[in-house]
C-alpha cells in the first residue's frame, strides 16, 4: 500500500543482509587460503595445490564482484539507507579492491614465480599471517559498523596494530634481502613481492579509517 | 448556500492550504527530504490522518479559541482569517518561522479590539503561555526519547539495514500521528472563526449517524489542507529534509513523534479529562505551533548532543515571532474589519 510494501521491504532487508554478510565472508576466506597459498607456493613439491588455491581465490574473487552488483542495484533500486548508501557502496568497492589485491598477489606468485631463498621463508609466511590478521581485524570492523558501531573503534584499533607490525616486518624482510648476496635484480623481484603483500594491509588501514568516519556519521 | 458566504469561507480555505503547504513539512519533510518515505505515500497518509483528525478530535482547540473571541459574523471571520493569512505570509518572507496559530489568535483579538467585544485575558494568558510551553515540552520529550532510542539501539545491534527498514515504518507510523494531531490541534486556526456562524446544517444519517455543521466545516477545512498537501507542500519538505535539520533518520522520527504528542497533547479532550479525573491539573486544549515544536524537539536533541547543533538564531527568531506575529495580525484584521465595514459597508459584527 501506498508504494510502500512491508513484507518486500523486509525481505528485502534481510537478503541484503545476507549478501552483505556473505561478501565479508568471502573477503575473510580469501585471507585464510592466501595464509595457506604462501607456504604451499614456498614449498615447490606442493605444485598443483597451489594453481588448485589460486583457482578458488578467482572464483571467490567473482563471487565477490557479483555480490558487490547487486548490493548496489538493490540499495538505488529500493532506496533503502538513503543516508549511509554512498558509504556501504564506497566501503564494499575498497573491500572488492582488496580482494583484487590477495588475487593479484596470488597470479603474480603464478605467473612470475619469484626464487625466495629457504632463508626468508618464514619472514615471508610470517608478514603474510599478519596482513592477513590485519584484514581479519577489518572484516570485524566492518561487521561491527552494520550491526554495533560501538566496537568499531576498538576493531579498528587492531588494524592499525597489524598494519605497523606489518610495517616493520616487510621493512627487517626488505632489509635482509638487500643485505644478502642475491644479484640485485633477485633482489628487486623479491622485493616487489613483499611490498605487494605489504600493501594491503595500508589498503585494509585506510578503510577501517573510512569506516570510522562512517560510524559517526552513522551514530544517532 | 449564498455565494458570499462561500467568498467568505474561501479566507479559512487559503489559510488551510497554507497550513498544508507548510506545515505538513513539519511532519513528513524530513522522511521525504532524506528520501526515508516517497512524497506520494506521506501525502495520501497526512491527508488522510489531517482529516480524521480534524473531525474526531478538533473541537477542542476550536472551544478555547471561541471562548478568546466568538465572531458572530461571516465578513468578520472572513477578515480574520485573510490578517491571518497575510500576516503569516508576511513573516515567512522576512525569514521567521511562524506559525497560522498565533497569527489567528492575534487576528481574534484584534476583531475583539474593532469591534469594543471583551477579550477573555484568562484564555489569552493561557494561550500565550503554551505557546512558550509547546517548544519546551517538545524538547524534554525529545531529550527522553533519544536517550532511550540511543541505548535501545546499542544494545539491540541492529544491522544497518534493518534498522533502516524498521526506521521508515517508524517515520510513517509516525507521520501519520503526527498528521492526526496537526488536524486536532490545527484545524481550530483553519475553521475555528466559522463554528459560531456555520453556513452549514446537521445531517443525519438514517437516524444513527449525525455529521454535524462543525464537522462539516472541519471535513472542509481538513480538505483545504489536504490540497495544500498536494500541491505545495513537496517543495517545503524537500527545504526541510535537506537544509534545516540535517540528522539522522532515526533522530528524524524522534523529532517527528515528539511534535506529534505535543500537538496530540494539546488537542486531547481524553487526556485532559483523564488528569482532571485524577485531581492533576488539565492541560489546555490550545492550538499550538507544529513548526515551533519541531524546533524545540531538534534543540533538544542538539543539547544531549552538547549543544553545538542547537539553532540558537532559530530559537531567538521564534522569541521574536511570539510578540510580533499576533501584533501584525492584530493590526491587519482591524485595517481589513475597517475596510468591509466602511468600504463595502458589510457587517462585521452583531
Amino acid at each position: 500500500m501506498f508504494g510502500l510494501n512491508k513484507s518486500s521491504l523486509f525481505s528485502d532487508t534481510k537478503k541484503l543482509e545476507r549478501e552483505i554478510d556473505g561478501f565479508v565472508d568471502i573477503l575473510s576466506e580469501v585471507g585464510l587460503v592466501f595464509k595457506s597459498i604462501v607456504p604451499t607456493y614456498l614449498n615447490h613439491s606442493a605444485n598443483g595445490k597451489f594453481e588448485e588455491m589460486v583457482e578458488k581465490v578467482k572464483e571467490m574473487e567473482s563471487k565477490a564482484d557479483k555480490i558487490t552488483k547487486e548490493v548496489e542495484h538493490t540499495l538505488y533500486e529500493e532506496t533503502l539507507i538513503p543516508d549511509a548508501r554512498s558509504d556501504v557502496l564506497r566501503l564494499l568497492e575498497h573491500m572488492d579492491e582488496l580482494i583484487g589485491m590477495y588475487q593479484g598477489n596470488c597470479y603474480h606468485f603464478s605467473i612470475q614465480k619469484p626464487d625466495f631463498p629457504k632463508e626468508f621463508h618464514q619472514d615471508l609466511i610470517e608478514l603474510t599471517e599478519t596482513v592477513v590478521n590485519c584484514v581479519e581485524a577489518l572484516c570485524l570492523t566492518v561487521r561491527s559498523f552494520f550491526r554495533d558501531i560501538k566496537t568499531v573503534r576498538d576493531n579498528a584499533h587492531k588494524v592499525t596494530f597489524y598494519e605497523k607490525e606489518s610495517d616493520i616486518k616487510f621493512s627487517s624482510l626488505a632489509r635482509r634481502i638487500f643485505d644478502s648476496e642475491m644479484p640485485l635484480d633477485q633482489k628487486m623481484h623479491l622485493r616487489y613481492f613483499v611490498e605487494k603483500i605489504d600493501r594491503i594491509c595500508d589498503q585494509a588501514e585506510d578503510i577501517a579509517d573510512e569506516v570510522q568516519i562512517y560510524a559517526i556519521k552513522r551514530s544517532v | 448556500m449564498d455565494i458570499s458566504i462561500i467568498i467568505f469561507l474561501l479566507g479559512g480555505l487559503f489559510l488551510g492550504w497554507s497550513l498544508g503547504a507548510n506545515d505538513a513539512a513539519n511532519v513528513f519533510g524530513t522522511a521525504v527530504g532524506t528520501r526515508m518515505v516517497r512524497f506520494k505515500t506521506a501525502a495520501i497518509v497526512c491527508s488522510i490522518f489531517v482529516i480524521l483528525g480534524a473531525i474526531i478530535s478538533g473541537s477542542g482547540t476550536t472551544e478555547t479559541l471561541g471562548k478568546l473571541g466568538a465572531i458572530n459574523a461571516l465578513p468578520g471571520a472572513f477578515a480574520a482569517c485573510v490578517a491571518a493569512g497575510l500576516s503569516v505570509y508576511l513573516m515567512t518572507k522576512a525569514g521567521l518561522p511562524v506559525s497560522t496559530t498565533q497569527a489567528i489568535v492575534g487576528a481574534i483579538v484584534g476583531w475583539n479590539l474593532y469591534t469594543g467585544s471583551d477579550t477573555n485575558i484568562r484564555v489569552l494568558i493561557t494561550i500565550l503561555g503554551t505557546w512558550v510551553l509547546c517548544p519546551v515540552i517538545a524538547g524534554v520529550i525529545a531529550m527522553g526519547f533519544f536517550t532511550i532510542t540511543k541505548k535501545y539501539l546499542l544494545r539491540r545491534k541492529l544491522h544497518i539495514l534493518r534498522l533502516d527498514a524498521y526506521t521508515r515504518t517508524a517515520l510513517l507510523l509516525a507521520g501519520a500521528f503526527g498528521a492526526y494531531s496537526l488536524g486536532a490541534n490545527n484545524i481550530a486556526n483553519v475553521m475555528g472563526v466559522f463554528v459560531p456562524i456555520s453556513p452549514f446544517t446537521d445531517v443525519s444519517i438514517s437516524n444513527f449517524f449525525v455529521f454535524s455543521s462543525k464537522e462539516q466545516l472541519f471535513l472542509l477545512g481538513g480538505l483545504a489542507i489536504a490540497v495544500g498537501v498536494f500541491t505545495y507542500s513537496k517543495k517545503v519538505m524537500f527545504t526541510v529534509g535537506n537544509d534545516l535539520l540535517k540528522m539522522s533518520p532515526v533522530a528524524a522520527f524522534i523529532v517527528v513523534i515528539s511534535h506529534s504528542i505535543v500537538l496530540f497533547l494539546f488537542a486531547s479532550q481524553g487526556i485532559s479529562n483523564f488528569l482532571q479525573s485524577i485531581n492533576l491539573p488539565s492541560i489546555p486544549l490550545v492550538p499550538v505551533s507544529s513548526s515551533q515544536a519541531v524546533v524545540g524537539a531538534v534543540i533538544g536533541i542538539g543539547l544531549l548532543k552538547g549543544g553545538k547543533e542547537v539553532q540558537w538564531s532559530v530559537a531567538g527568531r521564534i522569541t521574536i515571532g511570539w510578540f510580533a506575529l499576533p501584533v501584525i495580525a492584530a493590526l491587519i484584521s482591524m485595517i481589513l474589519l475597517f475596510i468591509l465595514s466602511n468600504i463595502f459597508n458589510l457587517t462585521v459584527s452583531f
